[in-house]
């Protein structure tokens, strides 16, 4: 099987002492789905509230309690798996994995085991310089959120918080597929950006909606798999990188120093940047997994499937395809574009009856920067698509120059208003009036008659007057006009 | 006895409609009753008095408006597995002790809902675990019958031995009782009384403290056939907190009864004539066998070749699920809590001093057959011997109706006579496992006494949700065995 598992580029590897050392990494991404209520049972599934605010008698697990599935979070993990172009089964069984931990109230936490809802799919990552890298997706299953427990909150006791106790979670489970932090992190955002556009979980690391299990082993190129290390809970995509490159290293060093890997389940302190063990193979626990009886196997027919499939969202790898081909965007834009949905949305109301590629570049370039510069999501620019639409006319119709557009930019940016009237009020527009460029020209001229000799010999010279004369006019005259007086004046060609 | 404790559901409901007595006044004689029984008879752990007449005070309103429902003042003992709010419900287990729940089981709500008036909590085996009601934290129950010229103590079976015992001493008009593997059949028979298990999914689990999911269910145990048909048509129907109860309507089962058994074709399974099977067991079945014949019914020998492996398989199944089910009783949340100086210490102490040995006997069971490595050779053979079971059923019931078999391998037996030996306990059940392990409905009938004078009964197994022809042929039965008299009354 290892012909199928893919090697590495050479830049990719990591030097080690003794030679260079491939990583294999596969990811376990816990994501929290996005519903109303909890996988089985009606309690509220929203985050925060007070503690054990969102409980109800199946969370608690009181006697007798029976859980029923939420048919909302089915639909979302079968809308997530069709977004991950994954196999969709039509029967699944809920299992129970049986282990005893304060925030796991029923002493059991209902998953699935042998028969996921959803079976083998694919991940597109695109990465620098055009490189393109399919992620297989193992499979995708649901299963319940535990509580938590608090630590801090007495001297002598721990405290439960069951509001997160059977929020439904699906576990996505990626193939060994992955060769580099870089990778991993790039899987992380492409995968939160297709459920984003989805719509099944909002992908919010810092609230726990998701977080990451990192498998990550070391090889010599072209031999066979090494021993994995699985790295828990790690809950943001810059971790998910730090935690690789260290666990990497880690591995090489020991190898090189003549030790071996045992497999075994570690933390990552984003303190310290830094992977420790915390349960060894043979301290892992023996879940017990079986069917829940509880629950009837899940069971829903192809036409379920496919009407789901009929009203997904344009994903992003078909967003992306669909700027190129049409708008006539470079990849690399295009995929700029479409990380975020509500960006891509914002872009193609700009674009719309205008010139695309004018478009993408003031998007990416001045409106993703200054959102960036603010630290200011798209949803709340400043500047809508509208204004920057009218900003972007201004410049095509010859009203303003380009260097103008950008400074009418920051007016709207800070001040709001409709661009056209603030170039109106503010006497903005580009002179285009020959007369007033002329007599411009001739200023400068007289001026420097130095220069006039210089550029007389040395044609290139004519970029100083241009710029003496966008000085003299405030920036306002017309660039194409100066130019071609100037020439003329000069006695250029 | 008074007179009122002695009438069946269906003369007390047709008396409390002509007003010959009041719903209080029934409950008062039942109340009575059970003051005066219950210290030698252990049947009830909790009698909730004030709740009792309360209920029956409102019956009588409604009475008084000619609003009576379907059981309407009936008085009536829940078992102690049945979560009941703000009442005693703790499973007959220490682990449970001192929870009142804050919600009502759908099953004893649909009873409450159809006017029925609860008196209190059953006696049971710790978690319905035992066929003695031996197991119980509070004690066992004591079967009102003695063998003639004993002063012996019986159990009343078990894990329903509360209720049996509670209905064969007339200390309620009729009891709710569950069975996963036998409970309410096995006490059935051991105390002249009747017992159905309805099929899987007829009645909710939702609020009763689970054993084996995949195996409990809910069902009456009464004085005669028609009493425990007007009970499991109140207690039976969809509800969707159980997503293994089925939205099939439930039939009138008391207005079904009457009708003619002529025609209807018995299987007789050759494999439940086991070895060592007493020649008394041999004899009743052979006159049920008889008393159907004479009925008009058509007796078929049919084979169900898998019987002996279900025991076994049972006794994999029922622990596993239940060494899963019982993770909850942890003393975090409610219960008994054990401290210790950590969080696994508490858990150890809470649950060492909460289970009792039979629970903890069955929790490592299912823990065991559970377990990595064990998984395939244990519980998942177990799983491939239901299915065979239920197939042998399958093609049984494409030539017959129902099926007649004993209901038990012998009479009540003494207290502590078995404690010593689970095996020979769980041999009680040999008769009844096989219908849990295949979902179907079976009913017990008293028919008739060993030589010693104590009831056996016979048990009818039919097709899913044919609980109705089941009671018609039950009560072919009770016809021809006769009225079972009540115990002598020794307490």
């Amino acid at each position: 099987m290892d012909e199928m598992v893919r090697s590495a580029p050479k830049d990719k590897l990591i030097k080690g002492a003794t030679g260079d050392w491939e990583v294999i990494i596969g990811l376990e991404v816990h994501a929290q789905v996005t519903s109303k209520s909890k996988l089985f049972s009606p309690a509220s599934a929203e985050y925060g509230g007070a503690p054990n605010d969102h409980v109800s008698l199946i969370d608690a697990a009181m006697p007798g309690m029976l859980p029923v599935i939420n048919e909302e979070c089915v639909r979302q993990a079968i809308r997530t798996g069709l977004g991950l172009k994954a196999r969709i089964n039509l029967k699944s069984v809920f299992d129970r994995k049986n282990y005893f931990y304060p925030d796991l109230p029923q002493g059991y936490q209902i998953s699935q085991f042998k028969q996921p809802i959803v079976g083998e799919g694919v991940v597109y990552l695109d990465m620098a310089e055009g490189e393109q890298i399919a992620v297989g997706i193992e499979r995708l299953h649901l299963e319940q959120d535990a509580g938590k427990s608090i630590h801090d909150q007495h001297p002598s006791l721990s405290y439960v918080d069951l509001n997160r106790s059977g929020v439904a979670l699906m576990e996505i489970v990626s193939k060994p597929d992955m060769r580099s932090a870089d990778e991993a992190k790039a899987y992380v955002t492409k995968l939160r950006t297709i459920l984003r556009y989805l719509g099944t979980c909002d992908g919010n690391m810092e609230e726990g909606s998701m977080r990451a299990d990192v498998n990550v082993s070391v090889r010599r190129p072209g031999e066979p798999l090494g021993t994995r290390c699985e790295i828990k809970n790690v809950n943001s995509i810059r971790f998910v990188g730090q935690a690789i490159d260290y666990e990497a290293r880690r591995q090489i060093d020991v190898i090189e120093d003549g030790g071996t890997i045992s497999q075994e389940t570690r933390l990552f302190d984003s303190r310290s940047g830094q992977t420790r063990s915390m349960r060894s193979k043979e301290e892992a626990h023996d879940y017990r997994y079986f069917p829940d009886p509880d629950l009837l196997p899940l069971e829903f027919d192809q036409p379920y499937v496919d009407a789901l499939a009929a009203a997904l969202p344009e994903l992003p790898d078909e967003k992306k395809a669909r700027f190129v081909a049409d708008f006539g965007l470079s990849p690399y834009d295009a995929g700029i574009l479409v990380g975020e949905r509500v960006a891509a949305d914002y872009f193609e109301q700009v674009a719309q009856g205008r010139d695309a590629k004018a478009a993408a570049n003031w998007v990416i370039n001045e409106l993703f920067g200054r959102l960036n510069k603010d630290g200011v999501d798209i949803v709340e620019s400043p500047v809508s698509a509208a204004q920057l639409g009218a900003i972007i006319d201004l410049v095509a119709s010859g009203v303003i120059s380009g260097k103008i557009a950008k400074d009418l930019f920051e007016i709207v940016w800070s001040e709001g208003g409709d661009p056209a009237e603030i170039v109106e009020s503010r006497g903005m527009k580009q002179v285009t009036d020959t007369g007033a460029i002329e007599k411009a020209i001739d200023e400068v001229m007289a001026a420097n008659p130095d220069k006039v000799a210089q550029a007389k010999e040395k044609p290139s010279m004519a970029g100083w007057f241009v710029g003496q004369v966008m000085k003299a006019t405030g920036g306002k005259a017309n660039p194409q006009a100066v130019n071609a007086l100037l020439k003329d004046k000069l006695g250029l060609e | 006895m008074s007179e009122l404790t002695g009438l069946t559901i269906a003369a007390a409901r047709a008396a409390l409609e002509k007003k010959e007595f009041s719903a209080l006044e029934l409950t008062e004689a039942y109340l009575g009753e059970i003051e005066g029984a219950n210290g030698a008879l252990n049947a009830y752990v909790a009698v909730t008095r004030d709740k009792a007449r309360d209920m029956a005070r409102a019956c009588d309103e409604r009475l008084a408006r000619g609003e009576g429902r379907p059981l309407e003042g009936i008085p009536l003992g829940i078992k102690d597995l049945y979560c009941t709010q703000g009442v005693h419900a703790q499973a007959c287990s220490h682990v449970l002790d001192g929870f009142l729940p804050r919600y009502e089981s759908t099953v004893t709500a649909n009873l409450w809902s159809a006017g029925a008036v609860m008196l209190g909590k059953l006696n049971m085996d710790e978690f319905a675990m035992g066929s003695s009601n031996e197991t119980s934290y509070y004690g066992p129950a004591i079967n009102p019958w003695r063998a003639s010229g004993s002063e012996e103590k019986l159990v009343p079976g078990g894990s329903s031995g509360g209720s049996a015992a509670a209905v064969a001493a007339r200390l309620c008009a009729g009891a709710t009782a569950t069975d996963t593997g036998g409970s309410i059949r096995q006490p059935a028979a051991l105390t002249g009384t009747v017992g159905i298990k309805p099929t899987y999914g007829r009645c909710s689990r939702w609020g009763i403290v689970a054993f084996a999911s995949s195996l409990d269910q809910a069902g009456p145990i009464a004085r005669t056939v028609r009493d425990a048909a007007m009970m499991l048509g109140a207690m039976a129907g969809h509800d969707a907190k159980d997503t293994t109860s089925v939205d099939t309507p439930v039939p009138d089962y008391a207005a079904a009864l009457g009708g003619s058994v002529k025609g209807m074709r018995i299987g007789i399974p050759r494999e439940y004539r086991i070895d060592g099977m007493s020649a008394e067991i041999g004899a009743l079945w052979d006159k049920g066998i008889d008393w159907l014949k004479a009925s008009g019914a058509e007796i078929v020998e049919v084979s169900l070749p898998h019987t002996k492996y279900a025991l076994p398989a049972y006794y994999i199944v029922a622990p596993a699920e239940a060494s899963s089910n019982l993770a909850r009783y942890d003393g975090v949340r409610y219960g008994l809590r054990v401290a210790g100086d950590d969080i696994i210490a508490m858990y150890e102490n809470s649950r060492a001093a909460g289970f009792g040995a039979e629970v903890k006997r069955r929790i490592m069971v299912g823990t065991y057959v559970l377990s990595a490595g064990y998984y395939d050779a244990y519980y998942l053979k177990a799983q491939q011997v239901r299915t065979l079971i239920k197939r042998d059923f399958d093609s049984a019931f494409e030539k017959v109706d129902a099926l007649l078999t004993p209901a038990t391998p012998n009479s009540a037996f003494a207290l502590g006579a078995m404690t010593d030996d689970p095996i020979a306990m769980y041999l009680n059940d040999v008769f009844t496992v096989t219908v849990n392990m295949a979902g179907l409905p079976g009913i017990s009938v008293p028919a008739g006494f060993d030589a010693r004078g104590l009831p056996l009964g016979l048990q009818l197994i039919g097709k899913p949700f044919d609980e109705a022809n089941l009671f018609r042929l039950a009560q072919a039965l009770e016809d021809a065995a006769g009225e079972t008299p009540p115990a002598q009354r020794w307490w």
